[in-house]
C-alpha cells in the first residue's frame, strides 16, 4: 500500500480538488487525465508531483506523428540491415535491435515513477486506443522476442490534453479526470507569491487587477493565462515599472505597459485598444 | 451503495459507465477521501465525468440529488445513508448495537431520523425528541443516548454545496457555448488526411520490405507527405436578421479560415439566387454568378451554408421573390441545384433550434435540404461535420 500523498509544493500551488485527484490516482494506481486552458500548469504538475514525492519522472511528449508503438519499443531494422551487410556479430540476436520506449522504461523501473504523457490530443485519433491495455494492465507483449513486459511498479501516469481532439470513451473510462479551471484572484495571488516572493504588494495588486480586467474583455481570441501573467510580472519587475503606471492618473483604464506579454494576437490588441479609447470618450 | 446516485446521473444524460461507477466505489473503499460531502463531490466528478462539457450537468444533478435531503434541516442530512450505516457499524460496540436493535434496528433508526427531519424545521438544543445538540434524543450530537446518531461533520458541507450550486462550468456545456477555439476543434472533424503530390518522405516499412525482396540490396521507397486535403465552400448569409448573429458567425468564419487550407467563401442575402458576392462592400459591383460556382468547384468540395433561414417563404419559393432584385428562378431551385452538385452539404443556423418550428421558411429550407440543418452550437457543429465527412 502506497502511503505517499501529494500536498502541493513550494513551487506549485495546487487547489484542494487537484490534490485529491492526484492522491486518488496514486492510491488506486489509475492514470490521471488533466485538461485545462493552455498555460494553467498541466505539464508542470507532473514535474512537481515527481519532485514532491521523490519519484523519478519519465516524459513522453506527443506529436502529430507519434505512434503508440514508439512508447513501447521500436525495432531498429535499419541498423540491423546495415550490421548484416557489414557482417557484425550482433546481428544474430534480435534483442540488440529492440529500442526501449518511454513506457517500457517506466515499467522496468525498480521504484515507482511518474510517467508524463504530454499533449495526448496531438496524436492520431487511434493513439489512445492503442494504449488501452498498456495503461490498464500495465503490460505489453514484445512480438520480436516473444516476451511479456509487466510493470514492476505501476507508474503514476499523468496525461495532459489541450482538447484539440476528443478522446475515445474506452480510454476515458480508464482514467481519472481533472479539469484545471482558471485560478480565481486569491489563488492567483498565491501562485504569484510562490514565483516572485519579493514582489511589492501594491504593484502586484495593480497588476492582478489589470490582468483580470483584461481577461474579462469579451471577444478576445486568446485570453491571457497564468503563465503569461507570470511572464508579464517578470517584465514589469525587470523594467522596474511603478504600480501607478498601470492606471492612468484619473483612475481610468489604460493599455498596461508591456501588454504584448499578455495579448499575443494583433487583433486582440487592437480590440483592446479600441475598447479603452471608447471608454475614455464615453465618459 | 450509491446506486440511486448513479442512476440520477444517467437520467441527467451523463455518459457514466458501470466501470467508472465501480471505480468510484473502489475509491471509497480505499478511503481516498475523508467522509465529507465536499471531497465526495470532487471524487465523484473526477471518476465519473471525463469532459468539462458535462461538469455543469453533473453539478445540477449532484445538487438535485443531495439538495432534497439537505433542505430539510439546518443540520444538513446530506451524507449518503450507506455511509452513515457503515460508520455506525464501525463506531458502535456490540452491546450498543444490541441497544440499537432494541429500538428496532438500524433501518428503523434511520427511518425515524428521516421522519424527524420532516417534522423539525428549526435548530434544536436539549430535549428528548428533536434532533439537536446535547439532548437525550437518539439524534444529533453531543447527546447521551447510545443509539444516538451523530449528524453533520466539520461543517465543510456548506462550502461544497456552493461549489456545485455556483454552476461554474455552465460555459463549458456544449449545448450553449461556442468560441473560436471550440469551433476549431469541431471543424477538425472534417480533416481528411491523404497522401498526394510529390513523394518526399522515406517510406521506412516499404523500404525494408523491398530491400528484403531485393536480397538485401538497399531499395529506397518514398511516399508523399500526409496533409489535410479537405476542401470547403462556405456560403454566408449577411445583413438583415443575421445582424443579431454577427459575433458567432464571425467566430465560425475565423476558425474555418484557420483550419482549412482550401476554403472558399461567398456571401448571399437571405437565400441563394443567381448571384453571390465575395466582398460585402462592393456587393452590387462585383458579383459572381452562382453558375460559375457550380462549374468551378468540383463535387468533392464540402458545401456549408451559414444563415438563419428566416425570411418570407416567398423569398424561397417564388421566382422574383428576392427582396433585392427580380430573380428569374426561385431560391428553392438554386438550393436544390447546389445540393445536387455538392453531395456533402450542411446548413448551419445560428438561431436556437427551439425557434425553428415557428419559422415557416426554416422548415421549407430544411425540407429542400433533406433536413441537413444544424444549430450553430458545438454539438450542432459536430453533427454537421460528421454529416459532411460521410
Amino acid at each position: 500500500m502506497c502511503s505517499k500523498r501529494f500536498e502541493g509544493s513550494s513551487q506549485y500551488v495546487a487547489t484542494d480538488d487537484l490534490k485529491l485527484a492526484v492522491n486518488a490516482a496514486i492510491t488506486l494506481k489509475r492514470p490521471l487525465l488533466i485538461k485545462g486552458e493552455p498555460g494553467t500548469g498541466k505539464t508542470m504538475l507532473a514535474e512537481e508531483v515527481a519532485a514532491a514525492l521523490g519519484m523519478p519522472l519519465m516524459q513522453w511528449h506527443i506529436k502529430s506523428t507519434t505512434k503508440a508503438q514508439q512508447g513501447l519499443y521500436e525495432y531498429d531494422a535499419v541498423s540491423r540491415l546495415r550490421d548484416s551487410q557489414l557482417g557484425d556479430e550482433r546481428v544474430k540476436d534480435i534483442r540488440n535491435y529492440i529500442v526501449k520506449g518511454v513506457l517500457w522504461q517506466a515499467f522496468d523501473s525498480d521504484e515507482q515513477c511518474v510517467l508524463l504523457i504530454d499533449e495526448i490530443d496531438k496524436a492520431d485519433i487511434e493513439f489512445p486506443n492503442d494504449l488501452l491495455r498498456e495503461l490498464d494492465r500495465m503490460e505489453f507483449y514484445v512480438y520480436e522476442t516473444r516476451e511479456l513486459i509487466k510493470a514492476k511498479q505501476r507508474p503514476l501516469v499523468i496525461i495532459t490534453s489541450n482538447n484539440e481532439k476528443e478522446l475515445p470513451d474506452a480510454f476515458l473510462r480508464r482514467c481519472f479526470f481533472h479539469y484545471i479551471s482558471f485560478p480565481d484572484a486569491a489563488t492567483m495571488q498565491r501562485i504569484v507569491d510562490v514565483h516572485y516572493p519579493g514582489i511589492r504588494q501594491d504593484l502586484l495588486n495593480a497588476a492582478l487587477q489589470s490582468f483580470f480586467e483584461l481577461r474579462g474583455v469579451a471577444g478576445l481570441k486568446k485570453k491571457p493565462s497564468t503563465s503569461e501573467l507570470l511572464d508579464w510580472l517578470k517584465l514589469l519587475l525587470a523594467e522596474d515599472i511603478p504600480p501607478e503606471a498601470l492606471r492612468a492618473a484619473d483612475g481610468q483604464k489604460t493599455v498596461p505597459p508591456l501588454a504584448g506579454a499578455l495579448l499575443k494576437n494583433e487583433q486582440d490588441m487592437s480590440l483592446f485598444e479600441r475598447l479603452i479609447y471608447m471608454n475614455r470618450h464615453n465618459r | 451503495m450509491l446506486i440511486d446516485f448513479f442512476y440520477t446521473l444517467r437520467d441527467a444524460k451523463l455518459p457514466v459507465s458501470v466501470k467508472e461507477y465501480l471505480t468510484l466505489v473502489e475509491a471509497l473503499k480505499e478511503r481516498v477521501i475523508a467522509p465529507s460531502l465536499d471531497d465526495f463531490y470532487y471524487l465523484a466528478r473526477m471518476t465519473l465525468v471525463k469532459d468539462e462539457r458535462y461538469f455543469d450537468r453533473f453539478d445540477a444533478a449532484f445538487g438535485a440529488y443531495f439538495r432534497g435531503v439537505e433542505k430539510k434541516s439546518e443540520l444538513a442530512f446530506d451524507i449518503p445513508e450507506d455511509w452513515l450505516k457503515k460508520r455506525l457499524e464501525r463506531d458502535f460496540s456490540a452491546e450498543e448495537r444490541a441497544q440499537i436493535e432494541a429500538m428496532g434496528g438500524l433501518d428503523k433508526l434511520l427511518e425515524r431520523l428521516k421522519e424527524l427531519f420532516e417534522e423539525q424545521k428549526e435548530r434544536h438544543e436539549g430535549g428528548s425528541k428533536w434532533i439537536g445538540t446535547g439532548g437525550t434524543s437518539p439524534f444529533g450530537h453531543g447527546g447521551f443516548n447510545p443509539e444516538g446518531v451523530r449528524i453533520g461533520g466539520e461543517g465543510g458541507q456548506r462550502k461544497a454545496v456552493k461549489v456545485w450550486d455556483a454552476r461554474a462550468y455552465r460555459d463549458y456545456d456544449d449545448q450553449v457555448e461556442i468560441g473560436t477555439r471550440n469551433i476549431k476543434v469541431a471543424l477538425r472533424r472534417l480533416r481528411r488526411f491523404a497522401r498526394e503530390g510529390a513523394a518526399e518522405e522515406l517510406d521506412l516499412a516499404g523500404t525494408i520490405r523491398s530491400t528484403a525482396a531485393n536480397a538485401g540490396w538497399l531499395d529506397l521507397r518514398m511516399v508523399p507527405e500526409r496533409h489535410n486535403n479537405v476542401k470547403v465552400l462556405m456560403l454566408l448569409d449577411v445583413g438583415g436578421s443575421m445582424d443579431d448573429h454577427i459575433r458567432r458567425t464571425e467566430e465560425l468564419f475565423s476558425a474555418a479560415k484557420a483550419e482549412f487550407k482550401h476554403l472558399e467563401f461567398y456571401y448571399f442575402h437571405n437565400c441563394v439566387y443567381d448571384y453571390l458576392w465575395k466582398n460585402n462592400h462592393r456587393r452590387h459591383a462585383e458579383r459572381t454568378p452562382t453558375w460559375d460556382l457550380l462549374h468551378k468547384f468540383t463535387p468533392d468540395y464540402k458545401l456549408l451554408f451559414v444563415g438563419d433561414a428566416t425570411m418570407s417563404p416567398y423569398e424561397v419559393l417564388q421566382p422574383g421573390g428576392s427582396v433585392e432584385y427580380n430573380n428569374p428562378e426561385a431560391g428553392a431551385v438554386w438550393l436544390r441545384r447546389l445540393a445536387d452538385h455538392f453531395p456533402h452539404f450542411a446548413w448551419l443556423n445560428p438561431e436556437p433550434e427551439r425557434l425553428w418550428e415557428y419559422r415557416q421558411s426554416v422548415s421549407v429550407i430544411r425540407e429542400i435540404l433533406g433536413h441537413r440543418m444544424y444549430p450553430l452550437t458545438i454539438a450542432g457543429l459536430e453533427t454537421a461535420m460528421r454529416t459532411l465527412s460521410k
